[in-house]
C-alpha cells in the first residue's frame, strides 16, 4: 500500500506541475478521496463543502466509491463521516466492504464514522395531508454532531421515491437538503441510479450540479469492464476521458494516463539487448534504460528468443525482470530457451526473474492492467517483458488494448522501468496493421521475419525506428543457434 | 349497537398507544395533533394514549422508529406497528391507517 501511495504522490506532483504551467484558474478547495487515480483526474479530490453526484447502474461500484471516500477520509485525512444508507443495512454494507480491508464497525466504535440505515416500507405507511422530511434532517444533524463529521454520503437517496408517494414534496425537500448540506459546509456524496437517457432516474443532476461522476459497468463478449468519467466539475480542471477503474483487494482504483505532460525524465543509460550484434545495430550500445521496445513478427520468427536474451542480460547485471507470459507456461519457455543456449532457471531460482503466466481470456483488460500495475509495484523490476501484447486483443478491441498499453507504458516510464513488448503479426504477410496502433507508443521498433528466399527459409531482423540514436537501417539475416541468436551476415 | 354479542368480542376493547413525532411547534405539527385528538375522542373514546415526541428535543429517537417524514404518527399498540405520515387531515385515511373500523362508533 505504501508504494501505491508513493506513486500517487509522484503522479499528483506531475499533474500539479503540468497544470501550474497552464492558464491560472481560481483554485477551489478539494477534499481528497484517497482513491488511487481519482484524486489525480480531479486534480485533488471532490469539491470541499459541496455535494457531488455519483451515478451509475446497478453494480457499477457507487456504494464502494462512496464508502471509500468516507473510510479514507476518516483514516487518512482526519475527517469523520456520516453514511446514511437507504438500501442496505449497516451489517450488509460492513460485510460488502470488509473484503477490501475496510473495518466499518471499528471506525464506528472509534467515533470516526456514523452509519444510519434509513428503512422505508411503503406498505406500512399511510399518507394523509402535508408533511416534510424534517425527520431525515434531524437524523443527519444528530449524526453529524455526534461525530463532528465533515463528509456525508447519502446512498441511494432516490430510494425515497419508491417509499413515499408524493414526488413533489420529495423534490422540494431534496432541493432543501442539498442546500442545507452546502450551507453546513459538508462535503457530500450522493449516489443515484442511472436513468434512461438521463444521468439519474429522478433527475437529481438538476439539484446537484457542482460535480458529477458517472460509473459504467459493461460486459462485452463476456468480459467485464468498468469505467469512470467526470461528467462535470464546476470551477475546476478535470480529466474528461473515460478511465478504466478496478475493484480488487486493494480497493477501488482509477487508472488515468498520468503523465499528461510527458514530463518523465529520459535516461541516457543504455542496456544491452543480450545480443552483441543487435547492440551494434542499436547505435552500438543497445536500448535506452526506461524506454519501450516493440518486437513484432509472424509466428516462429524469434520474438520470444529476443525477449529471453534481454531478460538473461538484465539478470546477469543483477537486475530484476518481470516477465508476463500469455502464450505458454514458464516451464515450456525455459525448456525452449535452453535449446538455444539460454538458461533462465538460475535467474528464477535467484529471485531475479519472475514469471506471471496468465491466460488472456481469464480476465478483462482492466483486470490485466491492474495485475500488471500490482506486480510492477510489488516486484519493482528494472525490466518488464510482455509476451505477447497481441494476446490481449482477444479480450478487447484494438482501441481498448491501445488505451490500456498507453497506461502500462506510462506507468513503466514514470517508474523508469524498461518495457519490452512482443507482438504477433497475424497471417504470413508482414502486415503492420496491428502494430500501427501501438508502435507510436514505442521508442524502438524491431521487426523479425522468417521468409522463403531462393527455396530457403531465412530469418531476418531490422530496426524500423529507435528514437534518440543512430541505428542500422539494413535488413540483417540471423540464425537461432546453440549459442542463441546470431547475425549471419557479418557485422551489424 | 347490538345487544347480544358473543362473550369474546364483548371483552375489554383493545386500547391504542399512539406516538406522534413532530419537529418543533410548527402549524403543521399543531394541526396534526389537533386532528389526532379529535379523531381519537370520536372513535377511540377512553381507549387511547397519545405520546408526543419533539425530535428537535430528542433527535436520537428518530432512528428507533425509522422516522423520516414529519409529522409521523406511529401506532405502537396494537402490533404490528403502523405509520401514518402527514397532518392527519383526512379522517377516513387516518382510521384506515390505524385499522380502526368506523362501525365501532
Amino acid at each position: 500500500m505504501s508504494s501505491g501511495l508513493h506513486l500517487a504522490e509522484v503522479l499528483f506532483a506531475v499533474m500539479q506541475h503540468s497544470h501550474n504551467t497552464g492558464a491560472s484558474v481560481r483554485a477551489i478547495a478539494k477534499s481528497p478521496t484517497g482513491i488511487q487515480g481519482l484524486d489525480e483526474i480531479t486534480n485533488g479530490g471532490l469539491p470541499t463543502g459541496r455535494p457531488t453526484l455519483i451515478c451509475g447502474g446497478a453494480g457499477s461500484g457507487k456504494t464502494l466509491l462512496a464508502t471509500s471516500f468516507l473510510v479514507n477520509g476518516a483514516k487518512q485525512f482526519g475527517e469523520a463521516g456520516v453514511l446514511m444508507t437507504f438500501e442496505e443495512n449497516s451489517e450488509e454494507i460492513a460485510s460488502d466492504v470488509a473484503s477490501l480491508g475496510f473495518d466499518l464497525p471499528g471506525l464506528v466504535e472509534e467515533g470516526k464514522l456514523f452509519v444510519d440505515y434509513v428503512r422505508i416500507e411503503r406498505s406500512e405507511i399511510e399518507e394523509t395531508g402535508e408533511y416534510d422530511l424534517e425527520g431525515l434532517f434531524v437524523r443527519l444533524e444528530h449524526a453529524i454532531r455526534a461525530t463532528g463529521a465533515k463528509r456525508v454520503v447519502l446512498d441511494t437517496i432516490e430510494s425515497l421515491f419508491s417509499g413515499l408517494g408524493n414526488a413533489n414534496i420529495l423534490r422540494a425537500e431534496l432541493r432543501r437538503l442539498f442546500r442545507w448540506l452546502k450551507d453546513k459546509g459538508l462535503t457530500a456524496v450522493i449516489t443515484a441510479e442511472r436513468g434512461e437517457g438521463t444521468l439519474t432516474r429522478q433527475g437529481l443532476e438538476e439539484y446537484v450540479s457542482d460535480a458529477v461522476i458517472l460509473l459504467d459497468h459493461r460486459v462485452t463478449e463476456q468480459v467485464s469492464t468498468r469505467r469512470l468519467r467526470v461528467v462535470k466539475y464546476r470551477g475546476s480542471h478535470h480529466g474528461t476521458n473515460e478511465y478504466p477503474f478496478l475493484i480488487d483487494r486493494y480497493g477501488l482504483s482509477v487508472l488515468p494516463v498520468t503523465s499528461l505532460g510527458l514530463t518523465h525524465e529520459a535516461s541516457v543509460e543504455r542496456l544491452s539487448s543480450g545480443v552483441r550484434e543487435l547492440d551494434q545495430m542499436l547505435g552500438g550500445q543497445g536500448y535506452f534504460r526506461g524506454s519501450t521496445v516493440l518486437v513484432s513478427g509472424t509466428a516462429g520468427t524469434g520474438k520470444t528468443s529476443l525477449a529471453a536474451h534481454f531478460a538473461d542480460a538484465a539478470c546477469r547485471r543483477g537486475e530484476h525482470v518481470l516477465y508476463f507470459l500469455f502464450e505458454e507456461s514458464p516451464h515450456q519457455l525455459i525448456r525452449n530457451m535452453r535449446s538455444i543456449g539460454i538458461d533462465l532457471q538460475p535467474w528464477v531460482d535467484a529471485g531475479l526473474l519472475h514469471f506471471e503466466a496468465e491466460r488472456p481470456s481469464r480476465a478483462g483488460l482492466e483486470a490485466h492492467l491492474a495485475s500488471m500495475y500490482q506486480h510492477v509495484r510489488d516486484f519493482r523490476p528494472s525490466v518488464t517483458i510482455v509476451d505477447a501484447v497481441t494476446n490481449l486483443l482477444s479480450v478487447g478491441t484494438q482501441n481498448d488494448v491501445r488505451a490500456m498499453l498507453m497506461r502500462v507504458i506510462d506507468y513503466l516510464k514514470v517508474s523508469a522501468v524498461t518495457g519490452f513488448f512482443s507482438s504477433l503479426t497475424p497471417g504470413k504477410n508482414e502486415s503492420e496493421e496491428t502494430e500501427a496502433g501501438i508502435s507510436s507508443l514505442m521508442d524502438t521498433w524491431i521487426v523479425m521475419t522468417f521468409d522463403e528466399v531462393d527455396r530457403e527459409r531465412r530469418r531476418a531482423i531490422r530496426i524500423l525506428k529507435s528514437r534518440g540514436m543512430s541505428h542500422s537501417n539494413r535488413v540483417h539475416e540471423f540464425a537461432l543457434t546453440d549459442h542463441g541468436l546470431r547475425l549471419t551476415d557479418g557485422r551489424g | 349497537m347490538q345487544p347480544t354479542l358473543p362473550p369474546e368480542t364483548a371483552a375489554e376493547p383493545e386500547s391504542f398507544v399512539l406516538r406522534l413525532y413532530v419537529a418543533g411547534q410548527t402549524p403543521r405539527c399543531m394541526r396534526a395533533f389537533a386532528n389526532l385528538k379529535r379523531i381519537c375522542e370520536q372513535y377511540l373514546t377512553n381507549r387511547y394514549r397519545i405520546e408526543m415526541i419533539d425530535l428537535l428535543l430528542d433527535p436520537a429517537l428518530a432512528r428507533g422508529d425509522q422516522i423520516l417524514a414529519v409529522p409521523t404518527l406511529v401506532r405502537r399498540v396494537p402490533v404490528p406497528v403502523r405509520k401514518i405520515i402527514g397532518d392527519l387531515s383526512n379522517t377516513q385515511r387516518v382510521l384506515a391507517g390505524l385499522d380502526v373500523s368506523v362501525g365501532a362508533a
